[in-house]
């Protein structure tokens, strides 16, 4: 399921590198991910996992790399295998 | 607690004094010749105000936020552009004092801030980022042996640029990181150069005295702050402007009612009638508008005081937070004006010279430049954005 976090990054957070050739804990936002594609980005996620984000959770660190992404799923019940 | 209220006090009653005695005599020439309010900064600085907010085991004032958002106030309604200064410095030495534990470096710099009253600029704007922050073009470029980075910024508009000690400069983490990737790095006087690059003969806000310049440095690598810069806008540089621009923002438009005020108990002065002249309601409903100013700027300081005293700051890095702090600015920036604009319409000519006691005109001025500053309209871009995904607003 990771890989479905990776194609929504890909789709959806603009950024200028290959998402695949990023390390899990890679920082997205060095990799050049913008403040709009990253809420771009929460969208997506919300979308496809059914899933909505608090606002306690709504912060940079939380969506900033693919395991950040993958472990604030898992604190909403949503399990992604690494 | 009481310790730290009679330092904010003692600290608040020097500011008045200040902003009495040497401020409000000089805002008319400093506004007139666009020229540095440099009465006000020294005196400021014999009262050690420039370190205010720096903690006592370094030297420092040790008072409060709270209080330093006060002066700001206290300052706006006498002298705009002192005012101002006072603010961004503040800005500044606030934000490095908030994510300097871990930094030999920067502690020992801020002791210097407080023996020297050294004035920090802030380099923050640069040209090709369209106004935005989080965005840095020029990079710091590490030596090859690692121990000096050197760095050029094209800077459209440096606030008091050429009366600062030392500048607050915002780059590019190096050559190869993207332009998101920032650091925000403290340049002493003696390691910078600045080739003003424009004039100064702006509507308002003259005496911040705020041309172009490029700006050319060399430093060592301590003296860029550790931690992501990201946390420390969100944390700091973020809500801490806003707050104190506003309460400055209040105070202008504090004193142009003050002025109206003024006016109108002169125009009723000696009449017997039965009811308050048209003027004085015209007074009633500016009070209104003034009112709705203040609570704006109110909740906006103690919402961060109190957001500030959690651990880990953690509210601060919400979402939220960020659309709770840009909507304070464009609120505040918008009513400052209208409040002045209100006034002026209370007092009508004699409002509008400016060589009249209730002269308004320079606090129009002023405030017209509040909405640019970090442009509103920029700022409503990254709202809408946000927006979209926030829930609880």
């Amino acid at each position: 399921m990771t890989d479905e976090i990776r194609q929504l990054i890909k789709d959806f957070g603009r950024l200028p590198v290959d998402v695949d050739t990023l390390a899990s804990n890679a920082d997205l936002y060095q990799a050049g991910m913008s403040s709009h594609a990253s809420v771009n980005l929460m969208l997506a996620i919300e979308d496809h996992f059914d899933v909505e984000f608090p606002d306690r959770m709504l912060t940079r660190g939380v969506f900033e790399s693919v395991d950040a992404i993958a472990a604030a799923l898992a604190e909403l019940g949503i399990k992604v295998p690494v | 607690m009481s310790h730290e209220l009679d330092g904010d006090r003692a600290f608040l009653d020097s500011i008045i004094k200040v902003a009495d005695e040497i401020a409000r005599p000089h805002a008319d020439s400093v506004d007139r010749d666009a020229r540095f309010p440099s009465e006000s900064l020294a005196a400021l600085r014999a009262e050690r105000a420039l370190s205010a907010g720096i903690g006592s085991e370094l030297g420092g004032g040790g008072v409060s936020l709270s209080a330093i958002a006060r002066a700001c106030f206290e300052l706006g309604r006498r002298c705009g552009s002192t005012a101002m200064v006072f603010a961004m410095h503040h800005i500044q030495v606030a934000t490095i004092s908030r994510h300097a534990a871990d930094s030999p470096w920067l502690e020992q710099y801020l002791a210097a801030v407080a023996a020297d009253q050294r004035l920090v600029a802030s380099v923050t704007t640069e040209l090709g980022t369209g106004g935005d922050m989080g965005r840095s073009i020029a990079p710091l470029t590490t030596a090859g042996d690692g121990t000096s980075c050197t760095f050029e910024k094209q800077a459209p508009v440096i606030s008091y640029g050429a009366q600062a000690d030392d500048l607050f400069v915002t780059l590019r983490r190096s050559p190869d990181a993207e332009q998101n990737d920032q650091v925000v790095a403290v340049v002493q006087n003696g390691q910078f150069t600045l080739e003003q690059t424009g004039t100064w003969d702006p509507l308002g806000m003259r005496g911040t005295c705020s041309p172009g310049f490029v700006v050319r440095g060399q430093i060592v690598p301590e003296q860029a702050l550790s931690a992501p810069f990201a946390q420390i806008m969100a944390e700091s540089m973020h809500p801490i402007t806003h707050i104190l621009w506003s309460h400055l923002w209040l105070g202008i438009a504090t004193d142009a009612f003050d002025r109206a005020r003024a006016f109108v108990r002169a125009a009723t002065k000696g009449k017997s009638d039965d009811a308050p002249p048209p003027v004085a309601v015209r007074l009633s409903h500016l009070m209104s508008e003034l009112s709705l100013l203040r609570a704006a700027v109110d909740s906006g300081l103690a919402e961060f005081v109190e957001a500030s005293a959690q651990p880990g700051r953690e509210q601060l890095l919400t979402m939220t937070s960020t659309l709770r702090f840009n909507n304070l600015k464009i609120a505040t920036s918008e009513q400052a004006p209208r409040v002045c604009q209100g006034a002026m319409g209370v007092c009508g000519i004699m409002g509008f010279k400016n060589d009249s006691p209730f002269s308004v005109g320079r606090h129009l001025r002023d405030t017209m430049s509040a909405s640019l500053m970090i442009a509103n309209e920029r700022i409503h871009q990254t709202n809408a954005s946000l927006l979209l995904i926030a829930k609880d607003v």
